[in-house]
């Protein structure tokens, strides 16, 4: 709450900017406005050219490069051309697997605390959910070290396990939030006239609003499960990158972004193809999930809208 | 009665549950493990950059040097400090006004339709890796702004302003500001967007019943009240900013020592990240490796810093839910 004189101050403020506004003549007035508009739309212009590009690009320069021994096969000797991204695809689907199965319950778990049983003025409740969001902020690139100083040393290589614990760290604090949020859009009635059966508090909770909210729940999984399929700087010092296909869970593996990222260093030609060609497969993934997605939230959405 | 039969199931004797208070731990500790993370954070990175600090004490936030070569080993973080802010300053000073510009046509201008779709593709926007948006900038964006921005400017301005006196080649802190900004603009954009349509619809007929035109009501009873939350949300977007890391990375130039200190806009620079990421594999030395945990430390103090201010900005606004967090 602000203090009772500078509530005047700004009212008296605002007061004499109304008034001088009110003031002018009204043609200027109409073509400020107008112009302001204009400006809006050129900023959404702005923002949709490089889209436009990302994604001709991507689809053009990659569409060459991709083939069934390109997806399948193991990189060629560097420089050559040859070869393909067979492991760096079946290492994010591992990595990116692995990291889900830690966060997904341990988020999802949380986002129940915080919505479920946190009283609204738990101190706790407040920490949890404040540093959810600032860890939402970290880099990225910090999680790799930390997953480096605490498992890469301790295990003594680069590894599935060190990736995975990486990306979860994440993963955790995006559906801890979204879980949360879903839950509270879960009307009280509904819980009130559980409650008032007699069903346990643990019962009412998973089978009745986790259920009610499934579709928020696992909206925001797959949105944060794109987020980190395309994580690249915590892999560099966690899962390392190899040419070689998955071997052990305490091993190095390859994946997409990395791959990426190694290609476009490479001065030649025909790794930069290749790399256009991996980016094709991780955009199709990810976009693939978020755009699928929505498409079915949408149908969801007409369907329930036509059936009340 | 046989309609119900599924949920009475559901019904116990008694109200109480053995399982209940078991329930309750789990989710609890679930909850907790949120602050363990945070723990861990702090504990692995004072512990890798330990050596560091011990070797070097606060010289290494003064010095410039960055010598990796065993026996003459000396580091410093000071350029990188100066390059990571140099090139999110470009990307929040381009950035800023036009994820207002967005924000203020989605939630005040566009019609229904037309704000679905276009909010679509700044979620798309949102999606793209910045791996992607990278190998794009070092193939694709940089020779644009080579040829249409930096060599135009070069040309006119190069012999009396300092900040254009380098030859442009694409590769440098200005273009690498640049892509940062399109990596940044969909998050401050949706955040301030979602803000916006927190406040209460009052506000604007309270404008407009004064007689003000659309944009003198966005401007005296909109934005002043979304204030500190849009400030929240480009702050965000400035801790983004700083951490980003694969995108930097290709196209800063990837400078080291007293070079890393961009002297024009044209210059090669390095950031904190970006140099992590290049050298992490290849440390030399216990102490390298150490060093390079080292600027991940001061990374993560910055961005700590900026989220813990940016996030109390955006709850003062929010009070209950917090639209950022989805983000």
């Amino acid at each position: 709450m602000p203090s009772k004189t500078k509530e005047n101050n700004n009212y008296t403020k605002n007061r004499k900017n109304v008034q001088e506004m009110m003031s002018k003549t009204s043609n200027r007035k109409i073509y400020v406005n107008n112009l302001v508009t204009i400006l809006c739309i050129c900023c959404i212009i702005i923002a949709i050219i490089p889209l436009g590009s990302i994604l001709f690009e991507v689809f053009k320069n990659g569409s060459s490069a991709i083939s069934f021994e390109f997806l399948t096969q193991k990189p060629g000797s560097i420089g050559s051309g040859k070869g393909g991204i067979g492991p760096a695809i079946q290492g994010t689907l591992i990595v990116v697997s692995a990291a889900s199965l830690i966060a997904v319950p341990v988020g999802v778990f949380a986002g129940i605390y915080l919505s479920e049983y946190a009283k609204s003025n738990n101190k706790f409740a407040f920490a949890v959910r404040f540093f959810a969001d600032v860890l939402t902020g970290l880099p990225s690139i910090i999680v790799g070290i930390v997953s480096y100083v605490i498992i890469v040393i301790s295990i003594g290589s680069f590894s599935v396990i060190a990736g995975a614990f990486s990306l979860s760290l994440i993963m955790i604090p995006l559906v801890t939030r979204i879980t949360e949020e879903s839950l509270k859009m879960v009307p009280d009635p509904i819980r009130e006239a559980a409650h008032s059966l007699g069903v346990p508090k643990w019962k009412i909770t998973i089978f009745i609003v986790l259920k009610t909210a499934t579709s928020g729940v696992l909206t925001g999984i797959v949105l944060s499960i794109a987020r980190i399929a395309g994580e690249t700087a915590p892999l560099i010092m966690t899962i390392l990158g190899t040419s070689l296909y998955f071997s052990s869970f305490t091993g190095p593996v390859d994946a997409l972004p990395l791959r990426i990222w190694r290609l476009a260093s490479l001065p030649y030609e025909s790794a930069h193809a290749s790399g256009w060609g991996a980016a094709m497969i991780l955009i199709l993934l990810i976009l693939g999930l978020s755009v699928g997605l929505r498409v079915l939230a949408r149908k969801q959405n007409i369907a329930t809208s036509k059936d009340t | 009665m046989t309609k119900y039969k599924d949920n009475q199931s559901l019904i116990p004797l008694t109200k109480f549950s053995k399982f209940d208070p078991i329930f309750k731990s789990i989710i609890i500790g679930a909850a907790a493990y949120t602050l363990v993370m945070l723990a861990l954070i702090l504990f692995a990175v004072g512990e890798g950059s330990k050596e560091i600090f011990q070797d070097e004490g606060l010289n290494f936030l003064t010095s410039t040097d960055w010598n990796a070569v065993p026996g003459r080993e000396s580091f410093g973080a000071l350029p990188y400090i100066i390059g990571t802010l140099v090139s999110s300053g470009i990307a929040m000073a381009i950035g800023v006004p036009i994820s207002l510009g967005i924000a203020i046509f989605l939630s005040e201008i566009a019609g229904s339709k037309l704000k679905t779709s276009l909010s679509f593709i700044i979620e798309l926007l949102a999606a793209v890796p910045s791996i992607i948006y990278g190998f794009w900038a070092l193939f694709v964006f940089r020779f644009w702004i080579m040829d249409f921005v930096e060599k135009p400017l070069h040309n006119f301005f190069g012999g009396s302003l300092p900040f254009f006196a380098k030859t442009p080649f694409g590769i440098d802190v200005f273009t690498a500001g640049i892509v940062l900004a399109i990596m940044i603009i969909p998050i401050i954009s949706s955040i301030t967007r979602e803000l916006l349509l927190v406040v209460p619809n009052s506000q604007r007929e309270a404008a407009y019943s004064l007689g003000a035109t659309r944009w003198e009501a966005i401007k005296i009873a909109v934005l002043p009240y979304a204030k500190s939350g849009i400030l929240g949300a480009s702050i965000i977007g400035l801790g983004r900013a700083i951490g980003e890391t694969m995108l930097v990375t290709l196209i800063i130039g990837n400078a080291t020592g007293l070079n890393a200190i961009p002297t024009s806009l044209f210059s090669q620079s390095q950031t904190l990240s970006s140099l992590i990421a290049n050298e992490f594999n290849e440390a030399a030395s216990e102490l390298h490796l150490s060093a390079l945990i080292g600027l991940g430390a001061v990374l993560l103090l910055l961005t700590m810093l900026i989220n813990v201010i940016a996030r109390l900005l955006v709850y003062k606004m929010v009070k209950t839910s917090n639209p950022g967090g989805r983000i």
